[in-house]
């Protein structure tokens, strides 16, 4: 990478994200155990709805990745799965879910409706669940195969993988921006 | 196909009914007065001879610039005797306000919340009218020719999406 | 359905032993927990206060997005109210602003479990108003991958009907007879869902080599698959108790509705488009439609069973009548010339580059055009001023007058019958809010 020649020398290390070696077997363990059983929200709204239900059957199978339950209350939920088209009249309720889910949370955008407003750039759709909650992968497709859902599986593992993971987090809640009205 | 429906129409109906055509691939249609159209289509339900005890379809288009502005368009048919009819309502601007049809078929209702919802035609005896897609926040008729296409009223405000890091590294693709 | 005609005073000499349909009498403590089953006013308990549920649109068993608030009484549904617009796309304005072939892919989404279906409807609207005729292989071509997407669409609604009552093994196996039949069409189409087959003047490609043995042992497997759902589902007795007098509707009332396709046979109304008004090749091709009688849910569920049936007779009668030929006209005004034409003559390349920029010119006019789909009668109404876009395109959309009628059907009816009910008119949120 040409960046590498402005960066300082790669020895120097940040106090408050060094690590011990306790906290990082921790961290990676806690990694690998919430990568492997995610449990997933699925806001199924239109077409990718279809492809979401292949992956999670017989033939390309979700549960061989530990993500195999779905969980209809946000509560006890980790992954939102948002499958499909997001309307301006459905985006609230996008939001209240997303804020319902407890942390640690991940979100997929499935589909390009979800990931940038697909091919409906119109008066009544959200452009990319975006604009609306944060999105971890976007699983480009309209519908995407199954087995691309699972290539963005695995890359959000990895991703999981390598956050930092705490036991007890003390850390300040991200906040969306606004209240849950919608009031800036 | 349905001559004789329009035939009996015509009949039944002088003043109220013109200009019947038949358009493309022998559909038959026929031009309503707008006070009329719950009477018309009402002798279309219970005259044995049509039988058009099946729900319409009903919607309307915006011809912008035309006057009158709307029409109304209801593709009756029946399954006794299989004979399908348009019958076409003209609807200026000015006087917005049509008679219901729900008094007829029960299933008329949502189509009748629908033009109301994207084109702003009212319907007079309506029992629920209310928008039936969009928001109720929402401002304006969106199917209308004069709605810009892309006229967003987003309900929570949008977040500016900074880029998503795509480069090289563990959490990237290459 | 004919299973109720044998026996002798209403007994069914298959049902399950112990249940309504073996002679059984009424069990003792039924009906109690009916708000009105009681036998006088000492007996009744205390009235409770309605309860207001709202079964919001984010929800396992709303088929997608659609909101009911109900009002209950203790279990049963006094009132119901739909809120829907959730998925509205705005097909309809988006389809306004692109060029006719440009909106096959927007079709396609509509019911999104048979894409075909609708990609079908609208190119037949369209050839309507240009007057011209397809050829006849791609008649059947069209008719043949319409009928793999029928199939698709009805093996959905089963395997989730069977989900939403707690069988999840007829969702494991409807879901991989459907995936069988989308590697077929992923050959021919190349989109497992969102086909964008059909192109007005014919279809984009042809079937590839050796496709048609393969897709009649991919139907031979679909049919076993579909005889074991059978087995599972049709005399179990929790799901005939489940289905059998709920979400019930009269002829009278379905036709007032508006109910077409399989949920108004289910009544007792024997129409059919492909019957009635035969388009493509329905006419030359030998299929029975059935009807039912009682138009509760389980009729309707036997109607899709059976029109799985019918839908293999039809696939195979294609296979044996079609023949080699064209797929697309010849007519350079709305199909594309072919590639040697297009790089060698002046023609082709001043075809291919009007056809390309601005779009098929469809006459000014208005027609309204109707087909079978898998949900009932699906019809576009449309409108062109003679350019190269759809001045309107007016959708009637199968599954909006079923969902209409849903607080209807479910009157007085229990909270848990909704679900069975909200299955079996399959509500495809793409149509219905367009």
């Amino acid at each position: 990478m040409a960046s590498d020649l402005e960066v300082a020398p790669a020895i120097a290390t940040r106090r408050e994200e060094a690590t011990g070696f306790f906290q990082r077997m921790v961290s990676k363990g806690l990694g690998w155990a919430r990568k492997n059983s995610l449990w997933q929200y699925p806001f199924v709204t239109a077409c990718c709805g279809m492809e979401y239900m292949s992956v999670s059957s017989a033939r390309y199978d979700i549960a061989r990745f530990g993500a195999e339950v779905p969980r209809f209350s946000p509560r006890q939920a980790d992954l939102l799965l948002v499958v499909g088209t997001v309307n301006c009249k459905q985006a609230p309720i996008l939001k209240r879910v997303y804020e319902q889910m407890s942390e640690p949370k991940w979100v997929i955008a499935f589909g390009v409706c979800a990931s940038s407003g697909g091919f409906y750039d119109n008066y009544a759709t959200v452009q990319g669940i975006d604009h609306v909650i944060p999105v971890d992968v976007y699983v480009p497709g309209c519908p995407p195969r199954p087995e691309q859902v699972l290539d963005g599986l695995m890359l959000l593992q990895r991703k999981i993988a390598n956050q930092q993971h705490k036991l007890i987090d003390r850390g300040a809640l991200p906040v969306l921006g606004g209240d849950h009205k919608g009031r800036p | 196909m349905s001559k004789a429906v329009i035939e009996a129409l015509a009949a039944r109906f002088p003043g109220d009914v013109y200009e019947p055509y038949e358009g493309v691939g022998g559909d038959d249609a026929i031009f309503v007065r707008k006070s009329e159209i719950a009477r018309v289509c009402k002798f279309l339900k219970t005259e044995p001879a049509m039988a058009f005890h099946m729900a319409p379809y009903i919607t309307a288009v915006d011809y912008l610039g035309l006057e009158p502005r709307f029409e109304i368009v209801y593709n009756l048919l029946s399954t006794t005797q299989n004979h399908r009819v348009r019958l076409r309502v003209k609807v200026s601007e000015s006087d917005l306000e049509v008679p219901t049809v729900t008094g007829v078929w029960r299933g008329a209702d949502w189509f009748e919340r629908y033009c109301l919802d994207m084109y702003g035609i009212r319907f007079k005896g309506h029992p629920d009218p209310r928008r039936l897609l969009m928001y109720d926040e929402f401002v304006g008729h969106p199917l209308r020719k004069d709605y810009p296409l892309r006229g967003r009223q987003p309900l929570v405000p949008e977040r500016d999406i900074q880029d998503i890091y795509r480069g090289p590294g563990p959490d990237g693709r290459d | 359905m004919a299973t109720e005609s044998h026996g002798m005073g209403g007994l069914d000499p298959q049902a399950t032993p112990g249940s309504r349909g073996a002679g059984e009498h009424d069990r003792p403590f039924e009906g109690q927990h009916h708000a009105r089953g009681y036998e006088g006013p000492l007996d009744a308990p205390l009235r409770g206060k309605q309860m207001v549920v709202n079964l919001g649109p984010s929800h396992p068993a709303m088929h997608g997005v659609t909101r009911a608030v109900v009002a209950l009484e203790g279990e049963t549904i006094v009132e119901m109210k739909l809120d829907i617009g959730f998925l509205h796309r705005g097909f309809e304005k988006s389809c306004e602003n692109l060029t006719w072939g440009q909106a096959f892919p927007y079709t396609d989404r509509l019911n999104y479990v048979s894409a075909i279906l609708n990609n079908v409807g609208y190119a037949l609207a369209v050839e309507k108003l240009c007057k011209i005729d397809v050829p006849l292989r791609s008649k059947y071509l069209r008719v043949v991958t319409g009928e793999l997407h029928r199939i698709c669409d009805h093996l959905t609604l089963v395997a989730a009907m069977g989900l939403e009552l707690g069988a999840m093994t007829v969702f494991l196996y409807g879901v991989e007879a459907r995936d069988l039949l989308y590697d077929r069409l992923t050959e021919i189409c190349g989109a497992r869902l969102t086909s964008n087959y059909v192109r007005v003047g014919g279809v984009s490609r042809d079937a590839p080599e050796g496709w048609t043995e393969k897709t009649l042992q991919t139907l031979a497997r679909v049919a076993e698959l579909r005889e074991t759902i059978d087995k599972l589902l049709t005399r179990n007795r929790i799901f005939m108790d489940r289905t059998k007098g709920t979400g019930v509707i009269s002829r009278e009332d379905a036709l007032d509705f508006g109910f077409t396709g399989p949920c108004l046979r289910a009544t007792g109304e024997p129409y059919d488009v492909r019957k009635a008004a035969p388009y493509l090749v329905y006419d030359r091709i030998d299929f029975d439609i059935p009807v039912g009688s009682k138009g509760d849910n389980y009729d309707r569920f036997l109607m899709r069973m059976e029109e799985l049936r019918q839908s293999e007779r039809i696939v195979k009668q294609c296979f044996q009548q079609m023949e080699p030929g064209d797929i697309v006209i010849e007519d350079f005004r709305f199909v594309l010339p072919p590639k040697p034409l297009v790089y060698g003559t002046i023609e082709g390349v001043m075809a291919h580059f009007k056809l390309i920029m601005e779009g098929i010119k469809v006459p000014p006019g208005e027609a309204y055009s109707y087909t079978e789909a898998a949900n009932g009668e699906l019809g576009f109404y449309v409108v062109s001023d003679g350019g190269g876009r759809p001045y309107k395109l007016g959708l009637r959309a199968p599954g909006w007058p079923m969902l209409a009628a849903i607080p209807h059907m479910t009157k007085g009816a229990l909270l848990s019958d909704l679900v069975p009910t909200y299955d079996s008119i399959n509500m495809i949120g793409g149509e219905v809010e367009q």
